[in-house]
């Protein structure tokens, strides 16, 4: 198991999972397994940074990564 | 008020902005497209800090639910335009800055849009939307008109800014592909908050300056996301 930095913004953030700052995976678990994991809806994430970089779903998530999940957000 | 207290309005720009920038600012042209919560804003900061010619576009007036955020609403303009009342707002601050409203709506019609030639002869767009589709719409003009655009986006107290030029990628990075986009985000379930819209105004207001003159750093091909319940800011990588 691996630890990672886990946040999620805006409406998302009702799926924090306890522990979200340590929160404890399997090595080269992807972001779309992690994001199931959680029960987050699929279709509700718009953007995933990883580290402070965009990534695609299937990251491979290592240890310490700072994972950001961010929905879709359009308002003026 | 007295020509020789006016010579002095921009004395508290100095030395922040030299008196050669101040002229350069007189001399641009900026559109600033939606006048809502970020719009109304944008056009205040931009008018205080000396942008000669502002174009304002909204084909909206003003409704009782905007006068939560948006800056421009009052009472007494419920019913009002919203482009013409930005022109007012603007002569009421500085009557030297050259004001066009265009009370329509730019990219209404698919496939008709006249955004092109409204677009084509200015020198910045600030993107102050509320629908995602219209801002594919923006990109698609501004990149034929070789204008780039200083974009904001709120959502409760969730916002984000970002830089487009001509030829980046754009808000493909940022919503995906085009055809799968909604045509609204997470706002229609959040609402939007005042704060939250002039925090994201004043970041849009600063980077507009920034591109004009060429000068400070740029979110070009990156997303700055602020999120207020938590104090976050961070400065993601778009790629």
């Amino acid at each position: 198991m691996i630890k990672i930095d886990l946040k999620l913004f805006a409406t998302l953030s009702r799926y924090l999972p306890e522990n979200a700052d340590a929160y404890e995976v399997d090595e080269n678990k992807t972001v779309e397994e992690l994001i199931l994991d959680i029960g987050l809806p699929s279709g509700l994430v718009k953007l995933i940074f990883i580290n402070g970089k965009q990534q695609k779903e299937s990251y491979l998530l290592k240890a310490d990564d700072r994972v950001g999940l961010f929905p879709p957000v359009g308002g003026g | 008020m007295a020509p020789s207290k006016l010579h002095h309005r921009y004395d508290r720009n100095f030395d922040t902005l030299s008196h050669e920038d101040q002229k350069k600012l007189c001399n641009f042209r900026v559109m600033v497209l939606g006048l809502g919560g970020l719009g109304g804003s944008v056009c205040e900061m931009l008018a205080r800090t000396g942008v000669g010619h502002l174009i304002v576009v909204d084909g909206d007036s003003f409704e009782a639910s905007n006068l939560n955020r948006q800056l421009l609403s009052q009472e007494h303009l419920l019913g009002k335009s919203k482009a013409h009342s930005a022109r007012d707002r603007i002569h009421a601050i500085n009557s030297d800055i050259m004001v066009t409203p265009l009370e329509k709506k730019l990219t209404q019609k698919p496939g008709k849009s006249n955004l092109y030639e409204n677009i084509k002869n200015i020198d910045l767009v600030v993107d102050c939307l509320d629908s995602i589709q219209t801002r594919f719409k923006l990109q698609d003009a501004a990149e034929k008109a070789s204008v780039p655009i200083v974009s904001g986006a709120i959502a409760g107290v969730t916002g984000q800014v970002t830089t487009i030029f001509p030829k980046d990628k754009g808000y493909e990075l940022i919503y995906g592909s085009r055809d799968q986009v909604p045509s609204q985000g997470i706002e229609t379930k959040t609402g939007n908050i005042s704060y939250c819209a002039l925090l994201v105004a004043a970041i849009q207001s600063s980077e507009c300056i920034k591109v004009l003159l060429n000068r400070g750093d740029i979110l070009r091909n990156k997303l700055l996301i602020a999120e207020l319940w938590s104090n976050t800011f961070d400065i993601m990588e778009l790629a």
